[in-house]
């Protein structure tokens, strides 16, 4: 059959007045779009390779490229969509499982883009952040039922602890990206930029690389169904313990790391073998329901001490708020929820595009739960799922989240473009590769640098329109629901949410 | 009369909030002595301004020494028939010592006032009152009252609890607040502790209830400013019990000083370290210890911070509570001459009932006032 299996998304088009021929595309395109020509003396593109990364448009010197989408290939048809006749081509020919990569990028409702946040007039003041204190300082970990305060003749004194605690100066920290899913230097500059800024980042499944042990103190470990790297020292040197359940890019389904990428340097993190297949099963085998969970929990409790916080990351599924409370009567000292746009280096696209609910959803139900059987303070909430701005983040706290995580963004401030190719081990900006051609374009302490602008610009925008809300400390924000009017929803949507229409006064 | 009167109508407007600027003064003698109701009517007249004629009221400690030990109940209501369902309710938990309507002075300036009566009651044995679901280790006669109030004004039509201490009153309405505490004849009172508010609501209209003081137990609360945190605070109460049946910056406020400093037993010294907790920044600063106790308290608390604008008065038999939020963003001044404490949205109140007080301060932000009636016996 003459199916053409490799039809271009792109169209590369380059400016022949412009172009030098100096082949600094060609050098930079992992995925052989362009060659040079020495008998023409011309470089030459086959835009059937072309990912969309905009790798070589954004350093090609002259400015010849420009990368566009290309136009529809088929007969307009609004049910059988291109990508629909193009799957079944390639899996007609493969019988193989359509692999993608980052978040979904179908067009379900955004809820974030369907709130609009608050601010003071007249009858009480707006609070100028350049002028009085804004406090945007964060806790993670589980509150006690009461304290014991003794009075003195000096004064009071606490009797009774806390429990453990991340102190966090801004209410961000970065997702779970394993090393091995990513490369050292975007892992460097994660740990780095968390380090530097008073936040944490996360390992995720991926074990703790021997040159970021030194950032340990602001490291969130993660146990994973495959138990890649866990080790003693790995648990008691973090700052906390993630128990990985699921992946709001794949519920249900557990990661894989094909062995080609298993280096030298990932066999020894991972401690797996070199080259092997590191595939997590799909659910933890040793937990198969809830009281599972409490033992795993417990004993990673009993491993640190009781000195660190240990949580429990799962998927926004349908049944979230029933499961986040079992998770937190289990003995979790935060619940981190992954909705169903958050990133991915892998996972199937029929997965990834059709399982799991929308983060704002999850968050605004898990929160409404947890306080209604009076158990909100016994852990923290943080959510993940397609954070793309301070906007974002200032409706999940007023939704109800002790703070968010960022994966995709995080990744945007290192050059990704979004290609979602990730799964592929080609990436162009060094981030999603483990080809040492590839990762040495990532310098980490550029990459630092850029990360910790991130945090500094969103947590400026956080601390502006705290203000403006007439707000000096974050945790007035938090579950603070009257701040937020929806628009453009339906009454059971805002329901779920707990927020009023646009429009509607107090 | 309609019961909007006395009652909010949350089923015209489900979960409405009523924000609302105010004045507050308060006057307290510290020994314990009495002195009647003009010196606080005196004082909240000159602050006339800060009000709209849409609340006035005043809340008064040490008024019933004949009932001293007794739960003193003003109950608004709407008409007889109300008053009959809440008295048959009243009577199968209380045992009535003395009842009556509330002595008023008619005057043109309050219209339409609701009947309000004063009850003296003695709680029948709580445990056979609660057959079912009784947490008997740790249920008390104060959370039984609680509990009683809350659900009374939440379901029983036509009738609102306004007032449920013990030798203490609270007299509100819709007026101006001289106008309220003539109309209460609150010159024929005497209490060692008088509080009141002068309201400037900034989107409803008036209605009784829904006036200040607002009073659970023995607290009483007057506040001015629209908090910024009611939302936060609201979810915070409303997870341990307390569901927030009027939608006022007050209202949450009460139920924030029950939750703390009755519930959690908690010493009113220690409550501006969570209300207006310091900043981080001033905490960083304190000795270890009380750097350990006061970041915990905030760590521990922070559905209880309140943000944005208040100045509180919180009135108890047992003291006077000033607190005004941790950047001041509502006036507050505080006098003292001999045995008398006083708090006030402005001076000239002060001044007008104590024209030369031995000192004046303006209290810092989320440093309290606090002012303890000595025991007498």
């Amino acid at each position: 059959m003459p199916l053409k299996l490799n039809q271009s998304e792109f169209v590369v088009e380059r400016d022949l007045n412009k172009c030098i021929s100096c082949e600094v595309c060609v050098r930079q395109c992992s995925n052989d779009a362009h060659e040079y020509d020495a008998d023409d003396k011309t470089v030459l593109s086959e835009a059937s390779k072309c990912v969309g990364c905009h790798r070589c448009e954004s350093l090609c010197p002259t400015e010849a490229i420009t990368i566009r989408k290309k136009a529809a290939e088929f007969k307009d048809n609004s049910n059988w969509q291109q990508a629909h006749i193009k799957n079944i081509y390639k899996q007609a020919e493969t019988g193989g499982v359509l692999l993608t990569g980052m978040g979904s990028d179908k067009p379900h409702t955004v809820y974030w883009d369907h709130i609009l946040f608050n601010a003071a007039q007249v009858t009480n003041p707006s609070i100028d952040p350049l002028r009085e204190p804004m406090e945007i300082k964060t806790f993670i970990g589980a509150k006690p039922e009461k304290l014991e305060i003794e009075k003195n003749d000096s004064g009071f004194k606490l009797k009774s602890k806390l429990g453990p605690h991340l102190e966090l100066s801004t209410p961000i920290l970065f997702s779970a990206m394993s090393y091995g899913s990513i490369s050292l230097n975007a892992c460097k500059s994660l740990a780095s930029a968390a380090y530097s800024f008073g936040t944490f980042y996360n390992t995720g499944e991926g074990g703790m690389h021997k040159d970021l042990q030194h950032f340990a103190k602001n490291t969130i470990v993660q146990v994973a169904s495959g138990r890649f790297g866990v080790n003693r020292q790995y648990l008691r040197s973090a700052a906390a313990v993630e128990i990985k359940i699921g992946q709001g890019a794949k519920p249900g389904i557990g990661g894989h790391l094909p062995g080609e990428k298993v280096t030298a340097d990932i066999s020894s993190t991972r401690m797996i073998p070199e080259g092997s297949d590191a595939i997590s099963p799909a659910p933890h085998h040793d937990i198969y329901s809830i009281e599972d969970l409490a033992q795993l929990i417990y004993a990673i409790k009993e491993a640190t001490d009781y000195l660190k916080p240990v949580g429990v990351k799962v998927s926004a599924v349908h049944n979230i708020a029933p499961i986040a409370s079992g998770i937190v009567r289990a003995g979790a000292d935060f619940v981190a929820i992954d909705g169903f746009r958050g990133g991915t280096g892998a996972a199937p696209q029929a997965i990834r595009d059709n399982v799991g609910i929308p983060i704002e959803l999850a968050l605004a139900a898990v929160d409404t739960r947890l306080r209604e059987e009076g158990i909100r303070h016994k852990a923290a909430i943080i959510i993940a799922g397609s954070i793309r701005s301070s906007s974002d983040i200032i409706k999940a706290i007023a939704l109800g989240a002790d703070a968010v995580y960022i994966g995709t963004a995080a990744l945007i401030a290192l050059g990704c473009h979004l290609c979602q190719k990730c799964y592929t081990g080609k990436c162009n900006w060094g981030i999603a590769t483990q080809d040492p051609y590839l990762t040495k374009r990532l310098n980490p302490s550029i990459g630092t640098k850029r990360l910790s602008g991130l945090l500094r610009a969103w947590s400026h925008e956080i601390k502006e329109m705290l203000g403006g809300a007439g707000i000096n400390a974050i945790e007035s924000l938090r579950g603070n629901r009257e701040h937020l009017r929806g628009i453009n929803l339906s009454e059971i949507e805002l329901s779920i949410l707990g927020i009023k229409h646009a429009g509607q006064a107090w | 009369m309609s019961i909007s009167l006395i009652k909010n109508k949350k089923s015209d407007y489900p979960g409405y909030r009523v924000p609302s600027g105010c004045a507050v003064f308060g006057v307290l003698n510290e020994s314990g002595s009495c002195f009647d109701g003009r010196t606080i009517i005196d004082g909240i007249e000159m602050m006339h301004d800060r009000s709209n004629g849409l609340g006035g009221g005043f809340a008064a400690y040490g008024i019933y020494p004949q009932y001293k030990n007794d739960w003193a109940f003003h109950i608004l209501y709407d008409d007889s028939d109300a008053r009959n369902r809440m008295e048959d309710i009243l009577k199968k938990s209380f045992a009535v010592l003395y009842f009556e309507e509330l002595p008023t002075k008619r005057s043109p300036a309050i219209e339409n006032p609701p009947m309000i009566f004063r009850y003296f009651l003695k709680l029948k044995d709580i445990y056979s009152l609660y057959e079912r679901n009784v947490p008997v280790d740790n249920f008390s006669e104060d959370d039984f009252i609680v509990d009683f109030v809350l659900k009374m004004n939440a379901r029983v039509s036509g009738a609102y609890i306004i007032s449920s201490g013990k030798n203490m009153g609270i007299f509100k309405g819709v007026g101006f607040p001289e106008d309220i505490g003539h109309y209460f004849r609150l010159d024929e009172y005497k209490g060692y502790l008088w509080t009141s508010h002068g309201r400037f609501p900034t989107n409803s209209v008036g209605w009784w209830g829904g006036a200040h003081p607002f009073g659970l137990l023995n607290f009483s609360i007057v506040h001015n400013g629209e908090i910024s945190s009611y939302g936060r605070n609201q979810r915070y109460v409303a997870s341990l019990g307390y569901e927030c049946s009027l939608s006022t910056d007050t209202e949450v406020i009460t139920y924030l000083f029950d939750l703390l400093a009755r519930k959690k037993n908690m010493d009113i010294e220690l409550l501006n370290m969570i209300l207006a907790a310091p900043l981080w920044e001033r905490i960083e600063e304190m000795p270890e210890d009380d750097r350990e106790l006061a970041s915990t308290l905030r760590i521990m608390y922070g559905g209880a911070l309140i943000n944005g604008p208040f100045s509180i008065i919180a009135g108890h038999n047992d003291f006077m509570y000033a607190l005004n939020d941790r950047i001041k963003l509502r006036p507050m001044v505080a006098a003292r001459k001999n045995d008398y404490l006083y708090v006030s949205s402005e001076e000239s109140a002060i001044i007008k009932v104590c024209p030369q007080p031995d000192i004046v301060w303006r209290p810092q932000g989320g440093i309290p006032v606090i002012g303890r009636v000595k025991k007498k016996d």
